[in-house]
């Protein structure tokens, strides 16, 4: 009987049903089409560690990692996520211990309020690994032979705002994960 | 935002028939753009088809030597392609030079083609847009223009198209495959794809409903020293003031040929391929090709720098360009 009423209320409100892992846990979801990513995140699934900034794909705080790659979960909807596999700033520390980038930034305080900072390092987390597969970047200035540096950093989180300003030591933090990859 | 039923598809043919079944749809593919303006209410689809799985993601040689990217690979992936890199630098540059790597990984290449201005008053619920309410007028004649159109505008609009991949795309003479919800197929000169606002300023493009970019096809690698120089009031994740998509091929020290598109001036990339002939001297030349091809501009007070910016930019590409190929030789 209550099967009936769910699949009644379902219907009548228009959910859809979308299946994607998160930090890896199966989820099951019925969500309206309209429910971006990222409030299904926050909302259905109480991973509130993803921030809602400015909700426009223009502040960075809702990064997160679909199929390793950084995107913003504001500007997707949750249903086009089917069988995706996500990782939110919740599923980066291992047990006690911290993800390297995690650590990093604590260890040169790049972050003052820490709205941001979720969405910092899984957009760090993204960017050197986009570094390490040889995406360009505007700076790069040979195309096919890409030197790390500071420059490069900056250029490739300028996707991601910090109003207190934590800029410094946000790259300090990077570059320190950057220089101790192979 | 407002309600709407949605679907997934598996192939282009299946989204161009979900199309043409469903009143008011749209394709939805990395939705950086239409999610944006859904929320605003800009956008208002009544059902959406996803196209992001329908398998158009591939980047492949051509029989003529040519490279076809599937209109849903992401900016960052075509940009990162070994032959683009090699072969058209002028678009993995433009593509880095947009937006921001996250909006890079998930935008395709199509969707960069069709996304929609940002002049601010298309933002601007409450104010008149020709563009978002046709015939509701045009505040930016009277307002903030800065950011808009020197050239191809109308009393009706001066917007500009905001893509850097799509000037780079026209220098390089790119072509746009479609399918339409017939099953027929066509392939448009990308000088085609879009059109000017005239009193129409809400058709962009010459598309027609339900045609699906399929792919964009890049001709035969033509070599040359390849640029794309991008003016912006912020040095980076900011649209350009103007733009510049440059091909240059020297004979000896003499300029040959060029060809020269432009960014940020006009409703779509601007080229005027008549500009690019009779050029010899390299050191007049930026005059010679800003003249033909910014001439019958319209610029705003607030506008009107953009014309000398896009003058001695260019100029400063070209000579950029002179000396290293002296320092070569």
């Amino acid at each position: 009987m209550s099967i009936d009423i769910k699949s009644e209320v379902t219907a009548s409100a228009g959910t859809l049903d979308v299946c994607f892992t998160v930090n890896g846990i199966k989820h099951r979801l019925e969500v309206d089409p309209r429910m971006t990513l990222l409030d299904a995140l926050r909302d259905v699934l109480g991973l509130t560690g993803t921030k809602k900034g400015c909700d426009q794909g223009q502040c960075g705080a809702c990064t997160v990692l679909v199929g390793g790659r950084r995107m913003n979960s504001c500007l997707s909807f949750a249903v086009m996520h089917e069988g995706d596999e996500i990782r939110t700033i919740e599923g980066l520390a291992s047990q006690s211990t911290l993800h390297p980038m995690q650590a990093s930034f604590v260890k040169h305080d790049g972050l003052q309020c820490g709205y941001c900072t979720p969405g910092q390092i899984c957009s760090a987390i993204g960017a050197l690994d986009e570094l390490n597969r040889g995406v360009p970047s505007h700076v790069s200035e040979d195309l096919n032979q890409i030197a790390p540096s500071d420059e490069e950093i900056r250029e490739r989180m300028s996707g991601n705002i910090c109003r207190c300003a934590a800029y410094p030591n946000i790259v300090a933090a990077i570059r320190e994960v950057m220089e101790r990859q192979p | 935002m407002k309600h709407f039923s949605y679907e997934r598809v598996s192939s282009p043919m299946e989204a161009a028939k979900a199309f043409e079944r469903t009143p008011g749809a749209r394709y939805l593919a990395g939705g950086t753009n239409l999610i944006d303006l859904m929320k605003l209410d800009i956008e208002a689809p009544q059902h959406l088809v996803d196209i992001n799985r329908v398998g158009l993601d591939a980047i492949e040689h051509t029989s003529d030597g040519g490279l076809r990217i599937g209109a849903l690979a992401r900016n960052s992936d075509v940009a990162t392609d070994e032959r683009v890199r090699r072969d058209y630098p002028v678009l993995a540059r433009a593509l880095v030079s947009g937006a921001s790597g996250q909006l890079r990984n998930r935008a395709t290449v199509g969707g960069n083609l069709l996304q929609r201005t940002r002049c601010v008053y298309f933002y601007s619920g409450d104010l008149p847009c020709n563009k978002r309410q046709p015939g509701s007028g045009c505040a930016a004649l009277e307002g903030i223009s800065r950011g808009l159109a020197v050239i191809g505008g109308s009393e009706a609009c001066i917007a500009t198209h905001p893509s850097d991949m799509a000037v780079a795309l026209r220098a390089l003479d790119a072509v746009v495959e479609t399918i339409l919800p017939d099953g027929s197929k066509r392939a448009l000169p990308i000088a085609e794809l879009h059109v000017l606002p005239g009193q129409t300023p809400h058709i962009e493009t010459v598309l027609a409903p339900g045609e699906l970019i399929t792919a964009i096809v890049l001709p035969k690698p033509i070599g040359g020293a390849h640029r794309y120089l991008k003016l912006r009031d912020r040095a980076s994740y900011a649209f350009a003031n103007v733009s510049i998509a440059l091909i240059a091929h020297f004979d000896g020290p003499r300029l040959g040929s060029l060809r020269v598109a432009f960014g940020g001036l006009a409703p779509k990339p601007w080229r005027v391929e008549a500009a690019e002939s009779g050029i010899s001297s390299a050191s007049d030349a930026a005059n010679q090709i800003v003249d033909v091809a910014l001439s019958g501009a319209h610029p705003t007070k607030q506008n009107e720098f953009k014309l000398s910016l896009a003058r001695r930019a260019l100029s400063a590409l070209l000579m950029e360009e002179r000396h290293r190929f002296d320092d070569n030789t």
